[in-house]
């Protein structure tokens, strides 16, 4: 697959990604700076909506920077799937119990530290 | 299939004849599996980083307090910008390191030199603009109080927004001595002298009717720090230890140590890795213009090196997100 297109050029394609990763960035910059109670206070899913924008933007911006900035998309699918698979499966397994751990830590702890003196 | 079908590359790359397993070359495979153990490293930091966060979710530093530094804008309150530009730059010198390895593949010396030029400027500037940051953190805002049993205590006006230490403080003129080994006991060394001492900082709160201080405790509703009324403050500040100005992997003016810790130990992976991302990139660089690649009629090299400095920049991304937005 990659080696028919070796001679042609794809710089239009990778400003169109710069476009997007430039986009995604300016707002979640802006997000970040405004707050929106709406976005910031509420809760859903365990967390604030906002946290979950700013997590599926940076899973957005990961996955162009990896298809096309590192050209995962050319490569064979069984690559691709001993890579990326391997990845996701084990980060999100590691993530899911250290934070169910923390959140435990914190109900069991949290009672019990002093904040009035 | 595609999985099964060995389609030559570039050259002779595997020991053993003319297969190449998953259509790849032995260099960019390795490199694919040297990202992927790379990325679980980082995950773990950053999932430790998770845990601690979690547990102490309810009087963790909030980002927008600590990283409001921009340059040549001394003293305005100017949060995610900087860290927005540095993301800017990463990304930029992404663009730049894709569009080498795009010229590489029609052999376009000239282009690719210009664009490997342009990469390793980027990486310069990015660890330069992380150092700045590291400059900030350790230096320190507004400085504060630390108690007794280790909290934090910040002054705040009847705004609720932080005060200086400098702004209030009374200076008393204590002789106190910093203790160098010269000056006393030689095996004994004694760490920088804070500006002000626990006394002179109680003094200027007690002239200063208007303020008050607040807590690490956030309030889960506003998601803010608890102030605590004026008439109960003494009770806090006859607990005071330390004063603190600044980060380090000890003590934390912005609240739970293990922020900074996190911050130094995160960022500074990754800083590393940019380090050594712009030191291979020279390397590479310096081939390309040698002339290295043009004799072997290919730049999978260029790629390659590639390859691991978007792992950089990707990793940034997620730094990004979990230290500065969420």
């Amino acid at each position: 697959m990659a080696h028919d297109k070796e001679h042609t050029s794809h710089t239009k394609l990778i400003w169109k990604v710069f476009g997007i990763l430039s986009v995604i960035t300016i707002v979640e910059v802006a997000l970040g700076i405004a707050k929106p109670d709406v976005l910031y206070l509420t809760k859903i899913l365990g967390t604030s909506p906002l946290n979950i924008i700013f997590l599926v933007l940076t899973l957005v911006k990961a996955y162009y920077i990896t298809w096309f900035f590192m050209h995962m998309a050319d490569e064979t699918k069984s690559l691709r799937r001993a890579v990326v698979w391997t990845a996701v499966f084990l980060i999100i397994y590691l993530a899911t119990l250290l934070l169910i751990e923390g959140a435990y830590l914190n109900e069991v702890l949290g009672p019990l530290v002093k904040w009035n003196y | 299939m595609e999985a099964t079908i060995a389609t030559k590359t570039n050259g002779p790359n595997w020991g053993g004849g003319d297969n190449n397993p998953l259509g790849s070359s032995y260099g960019k495979m390795m490199m694919w599996f040297f990202i992927l153990s790379d990325a679980l490293t980082f995950s773990g930091f950053l999932g430790a980083y998770g845990l601690m966060r979690f547990k102490f979710i309810d009087s963790w530093p909030i980002a927008d307090e600590v990283f409001t530094h921009f340059p040549f804008m001394h003293g305005v309150h100017a949060p995610m910008f900087y860290v927005a530009l540095m993301t800017f730059i990463l990304i930029f010198s992404s663009v730049t390191m894709v569009l080498a390895v795009d010229a590489g593949h029609q052999l376009n010396k000239a282009k690719v030199t210009f664009y490997m030029f342009l990469t390793i400027i980027g990486g310069v500037i990015f660890l330069g603009s992380q150092a700045w940051e590291w400059k900030n953190f350790i230096g320190g805002s507004y400085g504060a109080v630390q108690l007794q049993d280790g909290k934090i205590i910040q002054f705040v006006d009847e705004d609720g927004h932080q005060v200086a230490l400098e702004s209030f403080a009374i200076d008393d003129h204590s002789e106190r001595v910093q203790h160098t080994k010269s000056k006393g006991l030689w095996f004994v060394e004694e760490a920088a002298l804070p500006a002000f001492t626990i006394s002179e900082v109680i003094a200027g709160f007690e002239a200063h009717p208007e303020l008050t201080i607040r807590t690490e405790k956030v309030d889960l509703e506003t998601k803010s720090k608890t102030i605590v009324p004026r008439e109960q403050a003494m009770l806090y500040l006859n607990k005071a230890k330390a004063v603190v100005v600044g980060a380090n992997l000890k003590v934390n003016e912005y609240g739970n140590t293990l922020f900074a810790d996190f911050f130094f130990f995160i960022t500074g992976f990754h800083g590393f890795h940019v380090l050594s991302g712009v030191i291979i990139n020279i390397i590479i660089f310096f081939n390309v213009i040698i002339g290295t690649y043009e004799k072997r009629k290919s730049y999978e090299m260029v790629e390659k090196v590639g390859l691991y400095w978007h792992f950089v920049d990707l990793v940034w991304v997620f730094v990004f997100t979990f230290f500065y937005l969420v």
